[in-house]
């Protein structure tokens, strides 16, 4: 309860500096719209928003999906084989250097211009993280329990998903927690590039004709958004995969 | 059952760093033995290499067993961290070594062992809300799950207060009844209550000393095993 008292009143804060900003320089309202104009607008055009708003999500879950499962079979993957991990993970780490950003007007190119190129973006962005926080904690398993598994008649394929993948799970966790907040930036970017739908396409459309106020109202959904989906998917980790360790 | 000796001849290294000098070492068919001595002389490889698990030292010598059978499949270890797995409860730890051969467990052997040890109330538990003693009970009863003829201890009770250790020494003694155990431990008590045979390794070697008379588990309080506790303990002191 002292917890949501503490958001509300930080939430008042932000809100009043915003009003006296405005107040005291006086900046029109397509520069910079009041808090008072963007809750007003968040509400009239809140099925336009709650539409778009619906695709992003579809974009960011699907990507988030795609990207933890894909990543946590890479991360088993090379966990498992020293050969995979001298052929896979410099390139792994080679592709980061690659701003994934730079990819999108391709990755529009080639998987259309609906969600499917949005969903690859989000799955793009998330990918690593979620590889690489599985993977370190995969190849962290205490060796007192393989080699107890080991003399109790183990082979490398049960150790590894008896005791390895369950160690590991903690792990898994944290990388989904840091996907959860990199999501909706891959599905939101993918939509700048090119969309119709979606809030990034609405929040460029709305600030390339100086609605600014729909621009924030969509903004603040999107954040809403972000902070909920970490929320849940925080929920989800201590449920189940935080209870390995 | 037939436990079988083990008897180790040769030197060890780590690394093409000796470890261990020239030994003999013999754990006789069905005894309790004991090795004792101080930190890094490498009790503890000793019992890797006896389990195969020791890929980071080399025995230059050999490794066999009184009745000529291979080592492999007749070996459990007991070590000081109970390593029971978090996110398991006490009767699946117990079981692992059948899940990881693929395996059925024999849950009702498992019950019988949580009942030998006393957890049948804690069954079901995590072993997180378990005390240190009977986190080590349900580690004695996954060893004893395995049903090896060969126990390794390696200091299995040293992280228990005194009172949990005796009680938990006693019952270990009383199951491992018939097996052949090697027991490494730096705790002269431990030793003078437990053992057959006392082993005493340091860096020049290996010593044997005799064991105080009577069958094992001694009393904590026999005159006897007091004494050659402190006889063990002085001579642990006064070093090589």
């Amino acid at each position: 309860m002292r917890r949501a008292g503490s958001i509300i009143a930080s939430a008042l804060v932000a809100l009043a500096a915003w009003q006296a900003l405005i107040l005291l320089t006086g900046v029109p309202r397509f520069i910079l719209p009041g808090p008072a104009l963007v809750a007003k607008t968040l509400w009239t055009s809140r099925a336009l928003i709650a539409h778009h708003t619906v695709i992003t999500a579809i974009e960011v879950l699907a990507g988030l999906a795609l990207g933890a499962t894909l990543g946590g079979v890479t991360a088993i993957a090379l966990a498992a084989s020293p050969l995979a991990r001298q052929l896979v993970r410099p390139m792994l780490i080679f592709s980061q250097a690659v701003p994934v950003f730079a990819l999108a007007p391709i990755l529009t190119l080639w998987f259309g211009y609906g969600i499917g190129s949005k969903v690859v973006m989000t799955l793009l962005v998330i990918y690593f993280p979620v590889t690489s926080a599985f993977f370190d904690a995969l190849m962290r398993t205490p060796q007192v329990w393989i080699d107890m598994a080991r003399l109790m008649g183990a082979s490398p394929a049960r150790i590894m998903r008896h005791i390895r993948i369950p160690a590991a799970l903690p792990g898994f966790a944290s990388g989904l927690r840091l996907a959860a907040v990199y999501a909706p930036i891959g599905a939101i970017i993918g939509e700048w590039v090119g969309a119709s739908k979606g809030l990034g396409y609405l929040m460029l459309l709305a600030s390339g004709r100086a609605k600014t106020d729909l621009m924030f109202a969509a903004l603040i959904v999107l954040a809403v958004f972000t902070v909920l989906l970490h929320a849940a998917v925080d929920r989800a980790c201590r449920a189940t995969l935080d209870k390995n360790s | 059952m037939n436990a079988p000796g083990i008897l180790l001849k040769g030197s060890v290294a780590i690394d093409d760093e000796p470890l261990i000098p020239q030994i003999k070492l013999t754990a006789a068919a069905g005894q309790w033995t004991c090795l004792l001595g101080a930190s890094g002389v490498g009790k503890s490889t000793i019992l890797r290499l006896i389990s195969g698990i020791a890929d980071e030292a080399t025995l230059t010598g050999t490794l066999t067993t009184s009745d000529g059978a291979p080592l492999a499949g007749r070996v459990a270890l007991m070590a000081q961290s109970d390593l029971l797995l978090p996110w398991l409860t006490v009767a699946q730890n117990v079981m692992l070594g059948a899940r990881l051969r693929g395996a059925v467990p024999d849950t009702r052997r498992a019950a019988e062992l949580l009942d030998d040890v006393g957890l049948s109330a804690h069954a079901d538990k995590r072993p997180a809300t378990l005390s240190g003693g009977q986190r080590q009970r349900a580690a004695l009863a996954r060893t004893l799950m395995e049903d090896r003829p060969i126990v390794l201890l390696d200091e299995p009770f040293s992280a228990l207060d005194a009172r949990t250790r005796a009680q938990v020494q006693d019952l270990t003694a009383q199951l491992l009844r018939g097996k052949t155990v090697l027991m490494v431990t730096h705790d002269p008590a431990e030793a003078a209550r437990l053992s057959d045979v006392i082993l005493i390794l340091g860096p020049d070697g290996l010593r044997a000393r005799p064991a105080p008379p009577g069958a094992p588990p001694r009393a904590v309080d026999d005159a006897q095993t007091l004494s050659a506790q402190g006889a063990l303990l002085a001579e642990l002191r006064a070093g090589p």
